[in-house]
């Protein structure tokens, strides 16, 4: 083997090519969070909502499972009550923005261009584009996807998942990274499970406990306004709550982020 | 590198690639202020704990890596991925049992209310480096 230029070295025997270590290589033993760096990010957003007194909703789903539909109508129901603003994340295009603007709140959209998720620095420039010290409610709205948002945390206090009853009832097992994610899931457009034969409830239900989630299931229509009541409750005690654990201090957090190991830092040489 | 530059792969292959990359991006940063902290020419091997639960996939990860790493100190490392059990803890009987991804129940009394112990890790663990 030549051992100037590394030529003879391929992938199918670099392990051996490498090993032992020479003289002068070195071990590190690290135990760091891959997504260090977005984290940060997130608990610096974090501080900057928590200062203001903001609770910050993240919404998932997969694309078409009632998102924006049931910002709008919450918008309807609470924008006397809150001070409420949206952050819309998509691939391309304004219309989710335009269509909360028209309900009269504050709207930002984010186009991810071909990200398939938002992260923490995307959020915080959005930040730069609205009035924190104006916002009781922020809804971030993810982009539609049932994978890759999950591990991005983005510095909300609650992940909310939607599922809608157009999907199959058993979505909670097969994405169990998102679901098991989720401190709420909306189990949307129940007004359709009349015209529907093949979507259970208990069903979903069911595959949702089986990721040891005990997530409150908030089944409602937001079209036609059936069960409003429970999530507009669920986000008026989340908003109290946030608000007690700021003036503490302290802040509330998704229940779950995933990959929170506690960063650890550990150096030692081998050689 | 299959799938990375194939024009005619779907949507949701290609948005799916794109988070592995987010990830891979995130890892090379991170061995790179490693390696210069630890004054290091060239990195070796770089090991990492994926578990079943940390929303990313080993394969992909190592399509995507090159991408990442090209033209850096890693360029030339070799990824190591150790893949990390499901294992939970029943807060009601207080077993420690194996699971599966979307099965996250205690394995002795069945109960759903348990802790995930190991299987959400997305860890860079450690790298071999040479100075």
């Amino acid at each position: 083997m030549c051992d100037s230029c590394g030529c003879n070295v391929t992938p199918g025997n670099k392990h051996l090519a490498y090993k032992p270590i020479q003289n002068g290589g070195s071990a590190v033993s690290i135990l760091k969070k891959l997504l260090a760096h977005n984290d940060d990010q997130a608990v610096h957003n974090r501080a900057h909502f928590n200062m203001h007194g903001i609770l910050v909703i993240n919404l998932m789903s997969s694309p078409g499972s009632g998102k924006t539909a049931l910002l709008e109508a919450s918008i309807d129901a609470l924008k006397h009550e809150f001070r409420l603003a949206v952050i819309e994340g998509d691939l391309e295009t304004e219309n989710d923005a335009a269509r909360i603007r028209t309900h009269g709140v504050p709207a930002y959209q984010i186009t991810t261009g071909s990200a398939c998720h938002l992260d923490a620095h995307m959020v915080h420039e959005a930040l730069h584009h609205l009035n924190l010290s104006e916002i009781d409610i922020l809804f971030i709205e993810n982009v539609g996807n049932l994978v890759c948002p999950a591990s991005f945390d983005l510095g909300q206090h609650r992940n909310v998942t939607l599922l809608s009853v157009t999907e199959g009832d058993d979505k909670p097992a097969k994405y169990p990274v998102m679901f098991r994610a989720a401190d709420a899931v909306v189990l949307s457009k129940i007004d359709l499970l009349s015209v529907l034969d093949d979507f259970d409830p208990a069903q979903a239900e069911h595959h949702l406990r089986q990721l040891a989630s005990t997530a409150p299931l908030l089944s409602l229509s937001a079209r036609k306004g059936q069960g409003m009541t429970v999530w507009l409750d669920w986000l008026r005690h989340e908003l109290a709550a946030q608000r007690a654990h700021a003036q503490d201090g302290a802040t509330a957090r998704p229940h779950l982020q995933p990959n929170d190991t506690d960063v650890n830092i550990q150096t030692g040489f081998s050689s | 590198m299959p799938g990375i530059f194939m024009t005619k792969c779907c949507l949701s292959n290609r948005l799916r690639l794109m988070h592995e990359l987010s990830v891979c991006q995130a890892l090379v940063t991170q061995v790179i202020d490693i390696a210069q902290q630890n004054s290091a020419r060239e990195v070796l091997t770089i090991t990492l704990h994926i578990g079943p639960l940390s929303g990313v996939e080993p394969a992909l990860l190592v399509n995507a890596f090159p991408l990442a790493a090209a033209g850096s100190v890693a360029a030339s490392a070799q990824l190591v991925i150790e893949p990390q059990p499901l294992r939970v803890h029943c807060q009601t009987c207080g077993a420690d049992t194996e699971a599966t991804a979307n099965r996250l129940l205690c394995g002795v009394c069945g109960d759903y209310h348990t802790q995930l112990i190991s299987g959400d890790e997305l860890l860079l663990a450690n790298l071999e480096l040479m100075s």
